[in-house]
């Protein structure tokens, strides 16, 4: 039963459009490449990746330069022709410095000999189709950075009969899906049939919010004749949260704990799809994504960057602070990281680099819980967020696991609602580790 | 290297602030106070003054006294204040606010946690103190100027021969006997609308409690079944206040909108219960206080059904 929609949710930074009029106009530029690059080895959910080169290796634009880690891993891959100067911890968007490789810009852009494709879809077996995306390092471009081959290959007693392409892009701000539909429709749509091959489903939908009815109106185009359907999501953060937005395309509520694949379903970026269709297609491996560069900056825009950029160096290129910066956020506003080192580089997960300044990201004061129950109404998983914040401080932990806490999506809607200003995500989170460690514990 | 703030997520927040609502609270109850002070003179505007100031008085001195931080600029002790002024007979002697919100502020509210804390409404729990202990203060009524009545609405059905009953625009408008805040339905509706408009209030909570008493009365009518006059009973007396602006208070009523409505349709009924069958004319003070009582256990039986749950039951079988 669609819908289209889900209970709870907030709206947030509604009165200025949600933050999407800066840059929902600008076309895709190609970001100034930088005199070093940083590719981090950990970029993705799963075992960090091997390197495969060594100091002073000479390597060309997409080259491989780390193997996967382990199964739940993915290959990295050169973002610029050069020499590997260090592999070495360097900073990190998470805030802890990590090992990466870093390789010295000889700015001429050598394409990879080795870089071809695979082959015509048409006569891809779905193994094969798996392997090139697993080749082509492709994660969830969303954020999650999960392997996408680790999602096109559920165990087979789950069986998948709809893909679902995420193009909601709820997040205030961000704009990167957005103009990745607008301008590359047929791209989008090709690597969703791929996925939909790879996976032997029958059902393929793209969700897309409907305050973008250019890349509605696009992505229609591109998909007539074909089978696939466009379901355009009514606007409300987050509509783009995974469960939420499987609930509103096939009303199937993803279990407690579980994962999209119980309940037949895939669901994949719009980004990532664009990546599958040019994996497929070019053989072109991941090392370049679109960024949206927004909030207090001189040039807001879309900037196609090469990974290993660092955060400093797409700023610059975007025209620079304007105005006393408070937060920079990788990320979207609701569920962004804060940056403290701004040379921490663009990684594959990267969506958007956002400069708050001191009016929008005041740092608040927590007061004392008024129990309006807004938190509640809020909640797309319809937990007790005043209740989870309650056991959370008082260390309360079983508690706060017996009341759900680990099915916290860390979306943001409580804390964002809470008119006492309470650090609810924050208390969630901490709740969350404290139990991870516990169980961690139990299991040795 | 230039310094930026590091937090966890979300990085913005809506405007609404704890301040911001109880300004909304203020100014939906002022339609009800200026029609109480036209209908009743200033005796009542000196009511509204003192208990408010009172209210506010206490809460800063105590929280001085404990050394704890002064949240006076909340609006919420203000609040208190105004709607127990609006609780009050308009021409009682002004120490009746004063110990009524001393009382409000300092017993209920700061000897329980503060905001958020309290398990009774301050404003309720201090008249209910004030009823016991100056009976006759706080039964003594004044008339607006051109009214019909010489007593309140529910009193002149309450008991036999003590009036005649008051045409129902009058009891709408305000134009009866009663406390501050209570008599104009109209100028209490209008609030309501506004809070519901603004967001501050959920409507469950006032329509059920109002339609339950509406529907109660009329069945269990006097002269038989269906008979009673439940639109006489919705306007009359301090259910509009109640239901409105005392029953809706966050801290103590239900996190849930079912649990909500349950609190309201227990409000209802024992409100008729008092009103038809009891001792005292009025029993809305009494019904919401008692059901003030129950909130922890429905907030412990009606939990909201977690996304998922099902679904994990379902694969658990």
């Amino acid at each position: 039963m669609a819908r289209f929609s889900f209970r709870g949710g907030v709206h947030p930074l509604q009165h200025i459009h949600h933050g999407k009029r800066f840059t929902e106009s600008r076309s895709i530029e190609k970001c100034s490449v930088p005199d070093e690059v940083v590719i981090p080895l950990s970029q993705h959910i799963g075992a960090p990746s091997k390197p495969i080169v060594a100091v002073g290796d000479v390597v060309d634009m997409g080259q491989r330069i780390a193997d996967e880690g382990g199964y739940v891993s993915v290959p990295c891959f050169a973002s610029v022709s050069g020499k590997v100067k260090a592999i070495e911890k360097r900073p990190h968007i998470s805030g802890q410095p990590t090992m990466a490789i870093v390789i010295e810009n000889d700015h001429e852009d050598r394409l990879y000999s080795g870089i071809k494709s695979p082959g015509r879809l048409e006569d891809l077996t779905p193994a094969q189709i798996v392997d090139a995306i697993k080749g082509a390092g492709i994660v969830g471009m969303g954020g999650a950075a999960f392997p996408t081959h680790v999602k096109l290959s559920p165990p087979p007693e789950k069986k998948i009969d709809t893909v679902i392409i995420n193009g909601a892009e709820c997040e205030p701000y961000l704009t990167a899906d957005h103009r990745i539909m607008l301008e590359y429709p047929g791209e989008v749509v090709r690597g969703l049939k791929a996925a939909v091959k790879a996976l032997g489903a029958s059902s393929a939908w793209i969700g897309i919010e409907n305050n973008k009815p250019d890349a509605i109106a696009a992505i229609q185009k591109a998909v007539s004749g074909s089978d696939i359907r466009v379901a355009p999501l009514k606007v409300k953060y987050p509509q783009g949260a995974e469960k939420q937005l499987i609930y509103a395309i096939t009303g199937r509520e993803v279990p407690s704990g579980g994962l999209p694949m119980d309940v037949g379903v895939v669901v994949i970026n719009a980004g990532t799809a664009y990546q599958i269709c040019q994996a497929i297609e070019k053989g072109m491996p991941l090392f370049e994504r679109v960024v949206t560069v927004t909030g207090s900056v001189g040039i807001p825009g879309n900037l196609l960057v090469r990974i290993g950029t660092p955060v400093s160096h797409v700023i610059a290129q975007a025209g620079g602070f304007s105005g006393k910066i408070e937060k920079v956020i990788a990320g979207g506003p609701m569920m962004g990281i804060a940056l403290y080192n701004l040379d921490a580089p663009v990684m594959k997960g990267t969506s958007g680099i956002l400069a708050l300044d001191d009016k929008m990201a005041r740092p608040v004061e927590e007061s004392a819980c008024i129990r309006c129950g807004k938190c509640v109404m809020v909640c797309p998983i319809r937990l007790q967020p005043y209740l989870l914040d309650a056991y959370s401080d008082a260390d309360r932990f079983d508690d706060a696991e017996k009341n759900g806490v680990m099915d916290c999506i860390e979306c943001g809607c409580c804390a964002y609602t809470c008119p006492a200003n309470r650090h609810l995500v924050q208390a969630m989170r901490l709740a969350k580790c404290e139990i991870n460690n516990k169980r961690k514990a139990c299991a040795k | 290297m230039d310094k930026y703030t590091l937090s966890s997520s979300p990085h913005v927040r809506s405007a609404e602030t704890t301040g911001r609502i109880m300004l909304d609270v203020i100014i939906a109850l002022l339609p009800a106070t200026v029609l109480g002070v036209v209908f009743f003179g200033w005796s009542a505007l000196w009511v509204v003054l003192v208990s408010t100031a009172a209210a506010v008085a206490t809460e800063a001195l105590l929280q001085r006294l404990m050394k704890r931080k002064v949240t006076i600029m909340d609006g919420s002790a203000a609040v208190t204040g105004l709607l127990l002024a609006l609780n009050l007979p308009p021409s009682v002697p002004l120490y009746i606010p004063v110990v009524g919100s001393v009382f409000a502020i300092a017993i209920v509210k700061q000897c329980f946690g503060g905001i958020g804390g309290n398990f009774l409404n301050p404003a309720l729990a201090a008249r209910a103190f004030l009823m016991l202990s100056w009976p006759t203060a706080m039964t003594s009524w004044t008339m607006p100027v051109d009214a019909v009545s010489t007593v309140t609405p529910l009193a002149a059905i309450n008991e036999a021969g003590a009036g005649v009953p008051s045409p129902y625009l009058d009891m709408f408008l305000g134009n009866v006997g009663g406390c501050i805040g209570e008599t104009s339905a109209l100028a209490l509706l209008i609030g309501g609308i506004y809070l519901v408009a603004r967001r501050v209030i959920d409507p469950s909570i006032p329509v059920v409690y109002i339609a339950t008493v509406g529907l109660f009365t009329w069945v269990a009518g006097s002269d038989g079944l269906f008979t009673g006059d439940g639109l006489y009973h919705m306007l009359a007396g301090g259910l509009m206040l109640g239901a409105i602006y005392m029953a809706t208070d966050y801290t103590t009523s239900p996190m849930t909108v079912k649990g909500r409505i349950i609190f309201a349709l227990g409000c209802g009924v024992v409100t008729c219960v008092i009103r038809l069958w009891g001792g005292y004319p009025e029993g809305v003070s009494y019904s919401i206080l008692l059901m003030n009582l129950f909130v922890p256990l429905i907030d412990r039986a009606v939990k909201p059904r977690m996304f998922g749950s099902v679904a994990l039951k379902e694969a658990e079988k």
